[in-house]
């Protein structure tokens, strides 16, 4: 056996080449060698006894080389059975090739496939949300249409999965079972809107891709979720924001109204961008006609900006597209620099980008003009980027700027890639006839060129030239006798059409010349080319209509030779050109206006781009690049006359709480981190690990179904869940408080001597149902893991180094309630609800370790009270006005500090220059982080910024100097206990393992009055948030919300109710 | 979205093929030949080919081409970075993206591209992720698994490809904590006939390599940020805290990666440090204004096609010349500014052909070690959320980037 898998390692070098051979002899049997027909079913016998074994290196090995051949596109398939018995094997690696295998041949085999169908259905069961994953991915890419029920009920099942990876694969799944059977298509659809629905940046990328493919006009699925997919958008990973900007830029042409009409002409509009909403509103509200943009709209147009810094160039491309199509056209600009940023990429990219510069630079030049030089080619480019540059040079050739160009133009002429000289040229023409002031000049500079020794560039003049000519036609007499010399030594036969064509049509201004060219052509006639045998012709007859004495028999000569011509165009045209000009009995009335017809004024060519006609397809898209309509190609409406009404983007109160609070919250509170926020990230690890811990607690599904809900519920709303919790805390919970008060203050009393200087970073309170147990046990687990960490890392968190004296004036008299931070609530009226229910953010934080095991998890702020407190007063500050308030996150400049945010406001008349930090007088081992000197703050204006400092975990003051350029104020700020702390994500038994670790000294209380009937366990927390940034313990025991610093002992509880 | 995926080496064999819906015959790719053909050169192949039922995207990188197979509308920029990411992807397993080395990892990148996309959609693209899903193979790892039949799979759904920190792994501790960051400036110019400065601009990029244990939180300020003109981050930079006070604030993700690109405007642009001048020789001349040495000079000039072989003798360097390309190199090594460097000689021309008007374009490459030459500068570095002192250090290069001198 062990002989076996060392063959297999000496094979895995060399093997690739043997292999080779091998598979040559494969594709050649076949085809009809017999002899070779048996050492290749001999080499397939040798695979299907290695599958057989019951090694699994030998198995292993077997499908590697199973899969080198289907990489190959060598025919594998009469393996089906011997591969489809190992789908169930437990080796991960085995199994994933198999489902490679599997998914490629399927399709030809449907009835063994079917074999392996149980096997994922079981999978699809599984603990593990990457095998639950890969299990649907497998079975949705299994093409056997018998299956499709099965994937339906699979794609239903997955899509309520915990986890959002499984989300994902379910929404990816969609598409192909679509496409597998579209009559499935309503079902779908369900299943599309309830994914739309879903919060998880993860998926909506995919969701929106499987609603572009199944339903892309179902534009109502769209609506309620159409903010929350602006707002996600930053997050949602690159590939799914292309997707969703397309789909938003499809769906703004249908619900808005057109922000251009209004545009045209207004400059200022420049400077409403960066104002917010309103301030645009009213400016534009005082126009005559007034057209206010709908906020959605703006939103759409805000989020998607900082996406322009993607490194991502697709994402880029996609934002610019929707700035263009979308956006008022005074701020499109901006886009412009972006999409120059991405020429630097490799040359496919480069390519993409121009084509749809050069679309967007024929209708708004202004946009690239001051990027001008970075289309300036250089002579390593591939032509096919030369060429576009040169379009979009063209493009942008103004008054102004077009002898610059000119002077670039003669380098390029000069070329060693003639076929570049070549365009060059024609674009030399294309300026010339735009812009009349550089017509003369560049028509010398092309009869210049006439002279060059390359005989394309020559050639492509002389074209570029009869096309300029024809338009001016009258001075440029020399010029043409000029090209007719040419004849003599140009060969390519397009110039010589044109200089025949362009003699013929001003015969009459060269008169002595036209003849002697005729007779010339005449000579060399059967020699020609095609092309220039027809001009020749044309001139023959132009002459003789104009000039028959000298041309008659020449005419006619010609005419004979091409009588007998080998090409029937040519035959043709000489019997046409016969019966119009030479008079006989036959030839009716329009020959007497032969000459008419032959010397009309023929309209001057339009030289226009290529990409004039492009810009009905919406930028960016397949479609556009190739100017053809591609299949599932998807028009972009036109603006709407009048908006449809836009109330259907409102979301419900419930609906919003729900799907709102826990991202729209999180915003808010950090505003300074928004680009891929983390609040996101947050939610999302939880929302993954709750799955794990899910599927952790094993095969009790029943259980973990039953605790989303709860979940669920109470995300819906905090009463409901409230009141269930209400339920819930019976007498046990009672007794359960007292025996852990009990045991509290034991702890206290050994911790006290024992432990002294240990910190006590983790504050907590815990308030929890029955329901969550499942998940918080499961969470501990892996907690546990973590304890260790956890207990190095003393010096992380506050308190931690309260000394002796501090301790003391910190003892159980001092009650919360004094502090001045808190108004006393005597009436338990409603308080600002708390967006998130104490069982969801036990489950949110409880799950948060699992997936961060190694590190103390500082968890969100459960609540942040919106109270400021004055720093400085505007009457003693000569108009400078100064609040403070705690904005409880953890403070970016240090993790020992405390982050304020201060909000100056200037209330006085005056301009108030330089506000700085001055002179610090901070108690020993206090820190500060002062914010950046503020050059100057208008009159009314306000300004937010944010400090650190490090109160060494005491409620010392911090006194400083607040000082503008003129005075210098003395302030203090000195911290409420309650935001000395930072709530701290770990399980219930790591709490009580610290918690005994404490020592009493570091106790606070404080009193919460309530009424009885008002008394929930999310009241209580709700008091307690309100005085002090703690985060919640899941407790397995009832309604026991702790702290370490507050303690809430039953004793006090009693007093409460 | 991307429905096959076909791997065409420079000779034209199709050596890898990958379907993730129907299979699709190789017999598409005959477009993408006649296309090919037409085209003389391999940089000409334009990247979107529209075939009666498909539309095939390829991008050309590493002498392969990537051919993908497009039924329906997509922007195509999407796939062309997807297939530059799968390029890339290829060269960070395996060191190298060639055919042989594809073909002697087979097996691995069909698990790479089953894991990168689904049903033609992108799955997971981070190569932070991948490696946790599939390891990158190492030589005592085959060798391994071919022992006790252990995969070079993961069975453990990373738990970066479910946050927006793409890749960074909350539970490596590393013995040695290192942030190493590499500013790297390229010019790109353009020098006229004349000497004159055409078009001149220097692009950026800060990359990093970042080894820190649990979650760090960096942020990166400069002496002089306003530099910037216009910059792309990494994803996990937080837009916002630039926007405000022009501080790369984020949470790396392990190893290496690129944290911003950046431009600089010409109008910034101080000085050209290297000057060409061509007559019948060439001379170079170098201003050495910032006191450092320019090295690693290359001088690259594609001649007429009339120009079979040619007899030079440099004064510094050594010179080669390709006659099938017609591509002369000429590699100068440092320069003095007391002793300029010169190539001198005969080049020969075919028999009866005339003698080319224009002369060839110079391509220029070189280096200079600690400058950036936009003045760009690190202030400093700060790490917030852990408490180790991590080894910091930041590298600055200039080099020329596409530097061309027009004679």
């Amino acid at each position: 056996m062990s002989s076996n898998s060392f063959a297999y390692t000496e094979q895995s070098g060399g093997g690739e080449t043997a292999e080779l051979g091998q598979e040559a002899t494969s594709t050649i049997s076949p085809s009809g060698a017999f002899g070779l027909f048996s050492s290749d079913l001999k080499k397939n016998e040798d695979l299907k006894q290695m599958l057989e074994s019951n090694k699994d290196s030998a198995k292993l090995d077997a499908m590697k080389r199973i899969v080198g051949m289907i990489a190959k596109g060598k025919n594998a398939s009469e393996l089906f059975p011997a591969v489809v018995k190992n789908v169930a094997s437990k080796n991960i690696e085995i199994k994933k090739l198999v489902y490679v295998y599997l998914v490629r041949y399927a399709e030809e085999q449907q009835d063994l496939a079917l074999l392996s169908i149980s096997t994922f259905q079981r999978a699809l069961k599984d603990p593990n949300q990457l095998i639950r994953a890969s299990a649907l991915r497998v079975l949705s890419s299994i093409r056997v249409p018998i299956i499709v029920p099965i994937m339906m009920l699979a794609i239903k099942e997955a899509s309520a999965d915990l986890s959002p990876y499984v989300r994902k694969n379910a929404a990816h799944a969609i598409q192909k079972l679509y496409s597998l059977d579209p009559e499935q298509k309503e079902m779908l659809i369900e299943v599309i809107e309830k994914l739309l629905k879903d919060k998880s940046t993860l998926v909506a990328g995919s969701v929106v891709m499987a609603f572009e493919e199944v339903c892309p006009d179902r534009i109502d699925l769209i609506h309620k979720n159409y903010r929350k997919l602006c707002n996600l958008l930053v997050d949602v990973e690159e590939w799914g924001q292309v997707v969703i900007i397309h789909m938003l830029t499809r769906y703004a042409r249908t619900q808005f109204v057109s922000p251009w009409k209004e545009d045209d002409g207004l400059e200022d509009n420049e400077k409403n961008f960066y104002e917010s909403d309103d301030e645009l509103k009213e400016k534009t509200e005082d126009r005559k006609k007034p057209y206010s943009m709908d906020p959605d709209h703006r939103l759409l147009i805000r989020n998607t900006k900082p996406l322009l810094q993607s490194r991502n160039a697709a994402v880029v491309m996609a934002v610019a597209q929707l700035y263009w199509h979308i956006s008022p056209k005074s701020e499109a600009g901006i886009i412009s620099k972006s999409l120059v940023r991405l020429l630097r990429s490799n040359r496919e990219v480069q390519y993409i980008v121009l084509q749809n510069i050069a679309t967007m630079s024929i209708q708004r030049k202004g946009m690239f003009e001051p990027y001008l030089k970075s289309f300036y080619v250089r002579s390593t480019d591939p032509t096919m980027i030369k060429t576009l540059k040169l379009e979009i040079l063209t493009n942008l050739a103004n008054e102004a700027n077009i002898s610059t160009l000119l002077r670039e133009f003669q380098t390029y002429v000069k070329s060693q890639d003639k076929q570049f000289a070549a365009a060059t040229i024609q674009t030399i023409g294309r300026c010339a006839t735009n812009i009349s002031e550089v017509t003369d000049t560049c028509l010398n500079g092309l009869v210049c060129l006439l002279s060059n020794r390359d005989e394309i560039v020559v050639a492509e003049s002389v074209v570029v030239i009869k096309k300029l000519l024809q338009m001016q036609p009258v001075q440029h007499g020399e010029i043409i006798k000029h090209m007719a010399k040419l004849l003599d030594s140009i060969t390519v036969p397009v110039a010589r059409a044109s200089i025949l064509w362009l003699i013929g049509e001003n015969c009459e201004r060269v008169p002595k010349i036209a003849p002697d060219v005729l007779r010339k052509m005449a000579k060399s006639f059967t020699s020609e080319d095609d092309l220039v045998k027809l001009q020749i012709l044309n001139l023959g007859a132009k002459l003789y209509l104009t000039n028959s004495k000298q041309t008659k028999l020449l005419t006619q000569y010609i005419l004979n030779l091409g009588k007998y011509d080998q090409n029937y165009d040519i035959r043709d045209r000489t019997r046409f050109i016969r019966q119009l000009i030479v008079p006989n009995e036959k030839s009716g009335a329009l020959s007497k206006y032969a000459k008419k017809i032959f010397l009309a004024q023929k309209p001057a060519p339009l030289l226009e781009s290529p990409f004039k006609d492009r810009d009905h397809f919406q930028l960016g898209t397949l479609s556009h690049t190739l100017n053809i309509k591609a299949s599932g190609y998807l028009e972009l409406s036109n603006w709407p006359e009048v908006a449809p009404d836009p109330s259907v983007r409102n979301v419900e109160v419930i609906e919003l709480a729900k799907e709102w609070t826990p991202t729209g919250k999180a915003k808010k509170e950090n505003p300074a981190k928004k680009f891929y926020s983390e609040s996101e990230e947050e939610e999302e690890s939880s929302d993954s690990s709750s799955s794990d811990s899910e599927s952790e607690s094993g095969s009790e599904s029943g259980e973990g179904g039953g605790s989303e809900e709860e979940e669920d519920s109470s995300e819906d709303s905090s009463e409901g869940s409230s009141s269930e919790e209400e339920s819930e805390s019976g007498d046990e919970s009672e007794a359960e408080n007292k025996r852990m008060a009990t045991r509290n203050s034991k702890n206290k009393g050994k911790s006290d001597t024992e432990d002294g200087k240990k910190k006590n970073e983790k504050s907590k309170t815990s308030g929890s149902s029955d329901a969550d147990s499942s998940s918080i046990e499961s969470s501990s687990d892996s907690e546990s893991e973590s304890e260790s960490e956890y207990e190095s890392r003393k010096t992380t968190k506050e308190i931690g180094k309260q000394t002796k004296q501090d301790r003391n004036l910190l003892t159980k008299d001092v009650s919360l309630l004094d502090l001045d931070d808190f108004n006393p609530i005597s009436t338990p009226v409603v308080l600002p609800t708390p967006a998130l229910s104490p069982s969801l953010i036990a489950d949110l934080e409880g799950l948060n370790l699992s997936t961060s095991s190694s590190v103390i998890s500082v968890g969100t702020p459960v609540f942040v009270p919106g109270k400021t407190h004055v720093l400085l007063h505007r009457m003693s500050g000569k108009g400078l006005a100064a609040n403070y308030f705690f904005p409880r996150q953890p403070c970016i400049f240090g993790d020992k500090m405390v982050s304020v945010q201060i909000t100056l406001n200037n209330t006085s008349d005056r301009k108030i220059e330089n506000i700085h930090i001055g002179e610090k007088k901070l108690p020993v081992g206090m820190q500060m982080h002062v914010f950046h000197p503020i050059d100057s703050l208008e009159p009314e204006g306000s300004i937010t910024v944010s400090m650190g400092i490090d109160f060494c975990d005491s409620t010392q003051t911090a006194s400083f100097q607040l000082c503008t350029k003129d005075d210098c104020f003395n302030v203090t700020i000195q911290p409420p206990i309650g935001e000395l702390l930072l709530p701290v994500t770990m399980s219930e038994k790591d709490f009580k393992k610290e918690q005994g670790m404490l020592t009493g000294m570091n106790e606070t209380s404080a009193v919460i009055i309530a009424a009885p009937q008002n008394f929930t366990p999310s009241m209580v927390l709700q008091k307690v948030v309100n005085v002090a940034n703690v985060g919640v313990v899941p407790s397995g025991q009832d309604n026991i919300h702790r702290s370490e610093e507050l303690k809430f002992s039953s004793s006090l509880r009693k007093v409460c109710s | 979205m991307i429905q096959s995926l076909f791997l065409i080496n420079c000779s034209g064999d199709i050596f890898l093929e990958k379907h993730w819906k129907s299979v699709v015959s190789q017999s598409v790719c005959d477009y993408f030949f006649e296309a090919q053909e037409k085209a003389a050169d391999v940089e000409n192949v334009p990247p979107v080919i529209s075939t009666p039922h498909h539309y095939l995207i390829s991008i050309y990188q590493d002498k392969l081409f990537f051919v993908s197979v497009i039924q329906t509308e997509v922007p195509p920029l999407f796939v062309i970075e997807f297939l530059h990411r799968v390029a890339d992807t290829f060269q960070d397993y395996f060191g190298e993206c060639s055919e042989a080395a594809i073909k002697d990892n087979v097996v691995i990148v069909y698990e790479l591209l089953e894991e990168m996309l689904d049903n033609g959609f992108p799955l997971a693209t981070e190569s932070n992720i991948l490696k946790e899903l599939i390891k990158p193979p190492t030589i005592l790892r085959s060798v391994v698994s071919s022992i006790t039949g252990s995969s070079n799979v993961g069975d453990t759904l990373p738990t970066g490809q479910l946050s927006n920190i793409p890749g960074h792994q909350v539970g490596i501790e590393y013995t040695n904590n290192e942030a190493y960051f590499d500013v790297v400036e390229e010019i790109d110019a353009i020098l006229g006939k004349s000497g004159s400065t055409v078009f001149a601009e220097i692009q950026g990029v800060i990359d990093a390599c970042i080894k820190l244990s649990g979650m760090p939180n960096l942020s990166l300020s400069f002496m002089n940020p306003r530099l910037l003109d216009d910059v792309s981050f990494h994803p996990c930079i937080r837009f916002k805290c630039w926007e405000s006070e022009r501080v790369l604030s984020f949470i790396p993700p392990d190893g290496n990666f690129r944290l911003i690109s950046y431009r600089v405007s010409s109008q910034n642009l101080v000085a050209i440090p290297a000057y060409v001048k061509h007559s019948i020789s060439f001379k170079e001349n170098s201003s050495s204004k910032y006191g450092k040495t320019i090295e690693g000079i290359t001088v690259t000039v594609h001649m007429p096609k009339v120009v079979p072989n040619m007899n030079l003798t440099p004064t510094q360097g050594s010179y080669t010349f390709d006659p099938v390309t017609k591509v002369l190199t000429w590699d100068v090594g440092k320069i003095t500014p007391q002793k300029l460097p010169s190539l001198k000689g005969l080049v020969n021309l075919q028999s009866g052909a005339p003698k080319p008007e224009e002369n060839p374009s110079l391509n220029i490459q070189f280096k200079i070690q600690q400058l950036a030459i936009s003045g760009l500068k690190v202030n400093r570095l700060d790490m917030y959320g852990e408490k180790y002192k991590p080894f910091k250090g930041v590298k600055y290069v200039t080099k020329a980037g596409k530097f061309q001198v027009r004679t």
